[in-house]
């Protein structure tokens, strides 16, 4: 009987560590085949050929891994004048890290300040409000883009040939005013706040911006951290609006993914420019991927208070 | 008998004619019992406050009647093109008010006339109407309110008290402001504006060939025009239209189906118990969350392209002669294999992200219900279908519906990968173009803002459709103000 057992708990352990076994192979294919891409941008970088006659080779080659490597992809991405800019490279990124801060601000604070009314605050509208966002949202982004551009071009915010620079107010506002109606992520956060804590603190009497910023706001950290994380990521892997509003021929002001998407895709692609292009995508990458790691934890809550609520 | 009364209460403050009723026979109330300043008020803003000693509210109403009223009277000018009541004459698109640029002769309107901004403007100022109106119930409100206070003896409110009420009773008012201000003009207006271009014949070549950049009102022409084929992108509305809706939607069931599933599963693989590494292999699979979507998309595209390592690749090992053309960049290229290849490398995008968020579904499963069907002799796979599935899908079914309208507006993915290609001759739409991505190519590379504008409001229409069934059924929202 008991050597029954114990034949029985062996065979079971056996087949565990088999099947984790299977499991740690599976995982490692799918880790190496979802890292085959960026591992291959990341040494396509730091890739340094030349052809026989001394000329660069900037191209995608069949060679996964390069034959020589240097930094020289990334001496010519800070000093080469693209488009007719100099220093282009270092411009669309000072150009992106002013755009992604200022929205990062004005976005997570519209997105708390609509949350908390949303989900703390008893009023007359506050149905209809949220079913007009919801109907708002369903009208894809692009055809409303058109019409932002036609507005900003109007009030001179957008393609103003004395003033180009004003492109960037043009684009921190299309990406900004928006953002209170992204508000359910944030609302399904304080939803879960207990409303006893806000009945309680207004019995003590305080008022409702004294609950917000006295007991909402501390509480709110993780949702405050994830909502400045995705604005403040948001300007960086964005082309297509910053294309539009600040225009193909206005190099200049244009973000740095609207400049590396151009290196490769634009109205003048070089195919060329492919190994700098590569170097460009680490130099955004790093930042945004290491915020993103030290973030991670408040990254995976918003993530996951999105599934749940939709 | 409860839920019936609550019920009758419900139907009878959701009866539209009945609200409008009540809110009519309130404004009359407040004329007639109103004070001389509420009286007056219904004529000059702001002179209810002044007679109630409310200063300050006074000029701030006051200053917002008489700006609108300017606005409308006076008609200032951006770009040739008015606001106010000529705007509103403008909307008509006909005999419009122009500067030098209205031909009297003729009575139509002459070239350099800007018909878009004439449209825009025209919602604008009807957008500043709508303002005066609401304006003006709010400061016949304030100064009804301060006739009751001193009825019961108290003092109207000073200015002083009305900004502290604004941090507190009111304090919803301050935070939705910016938001109500900032959405208004940059997503009410323009999507208005964009549902009102389908109804034009704004559409850049047109106007080129006729030499002209003026536009006018068609009605439903350009809707009937995927019928007819008529209008000068109807050929192609035509033709496209169907097959494009009929890859949206093969693409959307695709692309949120196996990104869905195969997130769960390998949440469950990395959640498996003692597997060591858990953090490891999540933390590499975020990382091909947090790089930038058109970094990692451009480099697949890249690696698949017809030069890159995997077709050398492929040709070294000599299973292929020629590269083959996976995403479709050329015209000759395989249309079937890059659908498919765009819904692959869309799992390589969207599994690490459904990974992360069931994972921690998948932990707050209560344990019981495993260990009864331990007990029971269930097999594992018989438990993921039986309780884990179930259990992850009852939960997540509003991210289902999110993530399926997301897909049938995903552009990146297409626009970044194949670009809707392979291009069909003589078309905009290519073979995996989807409705965004098409609708993208028609307006900002063609012109055609009409036909952008019908492709957008069909979008709209499907995926609106969908949402408000599966959408208000839930529980999630039905059931949405459950905290409060």
């Amino acid at each position: 009987m008991s050597n029954n057992t114990n034949k029985k708990y062996r065979s079971q352990s056996k087949n565990r560590r088999i099947s984790l076994i299977v499991t740690y192979t599976i995982l490692a294919v799918m880790a190496v085949i979802w890292l085959i891409p960026l591992l291959w941008i990341f040494i396509s970088a730091f890739r340094c050929e030349y052809q026989p006659d001394g000329t660069f080779i900037g191209r995608v080659t069949s060679n996964f891994f390069p034959r020589a490597v240097g930094f020289e992809n990334f001496r010519l991405l800070f000093t080469e004048t693209y488009y007719g800019v100099d220093h282009a490279f270092v411009r669309w990124i000072v150009n992106t890290l002013i755009i992604s801060v200022i929205d990062c601000v004005i976005s997570t604070f519209l997105v708390l300040s609509v949350a908390y009314c949303i989900a703390k605050l008893k009023f007359k509208l506050r149905k209809a409000f949220m079913n007009i966002t919801m109907i708002l949202g369903l009208f894809p982004g692009f055809m409303s883009m058109i019409a932002i551009y036609f507005l900003l071009k109007s009030i001179g915010l957008s393609g103003n040939p004395s003033h180009p620079e004003l492109s960037l107010v043009g684009l921190v506002l299309a990406y900004s005013a928006g953002a209170g109606l992204g508000f359910q992520i944030a609302k399904g956060f304080f939803d879960v706040i207990p409303n006893a804590l806000v009945e309680s603190a207004k019995l003590d009497g305080c008022t409702n911006f004294k609950v917000f910023w006295k007991i909402i706001l501390p509480l709110a950290k993780p949702i405050i951290i994830y909502q400045a994380l995705m604005s403040f990521t948001g300007p960086w892997m964005d082309f297509i609006f910053a294309k539009v509003i600040i225009g193909a021929d206005n190099a200049k002001y244009w973000t740095v993914s609207v400049g590396l998407y151009s290196m490769l895709f634009g109205t003048h692609p070089d195919t060329n420019l492919f190994t700098q292009f590569a170097a460009g995508c680490v130099i955004v990458a790093i930042p945004i991927v290491t915020l993103f790691m030290f973030l991670q934890k408040y990254y995976v809550e918003g993530v996951t208070a999105g599934a749940v609520k939709g | 008998m409860g839920t019936d009364s609550k019920r009758g209460k419900k139907a009878a403050r959701s009866n539209p004619f009945r609200r409008i009723g009540n809110s009519f026979s309130e404004f009359g109330k407040r004329f007639t019992d109103g004070s001389v300043g509420t009286k007056l008020s219904h004529f000059i803003f702001g002179a209810g406050s002044f007679y109630h000693g409310q200063i300050v509210k006074g000029i701030i109403f006051l200053l917002i009647q008489l700006g609108i009223l300017a606005v409308m009277i006076f008609c200032p000018s951006i770009n040739n093109t008015p606001y106010g009541w000529k705007a509103l004459v403008n909307l008509s698109l006909k005999n419009a008010f122009e500067g030098g640029e209205f031909d009297p002769a003729t009575g139509e309107m002459a070239i350099g006339s800007d018909c878009k901004l004439m449209i825009l403007f025209g919602f604008v100022t009807i957008a500043l109407i709508f303002i005066y109106f609401i304006v003006w119930n709010l400061n016949i409100a304030s100064s009804y309110k301060a006739d009751n206070d001193k009825k019961v003896g108290k003092k109207p409110t000073t200015i002083k008290e009305d900004l502290k009420e604004l941090l507190d009773g009111k304090f919803h008012v301050l935070m939705l402001t910016p938001t109500c201000i900032a959405a208004t003009v940059f997503t009410i207006l323009p999507t208005i504006f964009m549902i009102a271009l389908a109804f034009t014949t704004y559409n850049q070549q047109d106007m080129n060939n006729l030499g002209t950049n003026l536009f006018k009102w068609n009605g439903l022409q350009n809707f009937a025009a995927v019928f007819t084929g008529e209008g000068s992108l109807g050929f192609e509305i035509k033709n496209r239209f169907l097959p494009v809706l009929g890859w949206t939607f093969i693409w959307a069931i695709f692309a949120t189906l196996t990104c869905y599933f195969g997130g769960i599963i390998l949440a469950l693989l990395i959640n498996k118990k003692d597997l060591k590494g858990k953090k490891v292999f999540r933390t590499l699979f975020i990382l091909t969350i947090a790089v930038p979507q058109f970094i990692s998309l451009l480099a697949v595209r890249n690696l698949l392209g017809e030069y890159g390592p995997i077709n050398s690749l492929l040709q070294s090992i000599g299973w292929i002669q020629e590269p083959i053309g996976f995403l479709g960049l050329k015209a000759t290229d395989s249309e079937i294999l890059a659908k498919i290849m765009v819904i692959v490398v869309n799992m390589w995008v969207g599994i690490p992200y459904t990974m992360l968020m069931t994972s921690g579904i998948l932990m707050n499963i209560p344990t019981d219900l495993y260990e009864a069907a331990r007990v029971d002799g269930t097999s594992t796979v018989k438990m993921f279908f039986k309780i884990t599935l179930p259990y992850v899908i009852f939960i997540t079914t509003p991210y289902l519906i999110s993530s399926f309208v997301g897909n049938i507006n995903s552009f990146n993915t297409i626009y970044l990968l194949t670009g809707g290609g392979p291009t069909y001759p003589g078309y905009q739409a290519g073979g995996t173009d989807l409705l965004v991505t098409w609708l993208y190519k028609v307006t900002i590379d063609q012109g055609m803002y009409n036909t952008g504008a019908v492709i957008g409001i069909f979008t709209f229409l499907i995926t609106a459709t969908i949402t408000l069934i599966t959408y208000r059924r839930s529980k999630a929202y039905n059931e949405e103000d459950t905290f409060q």
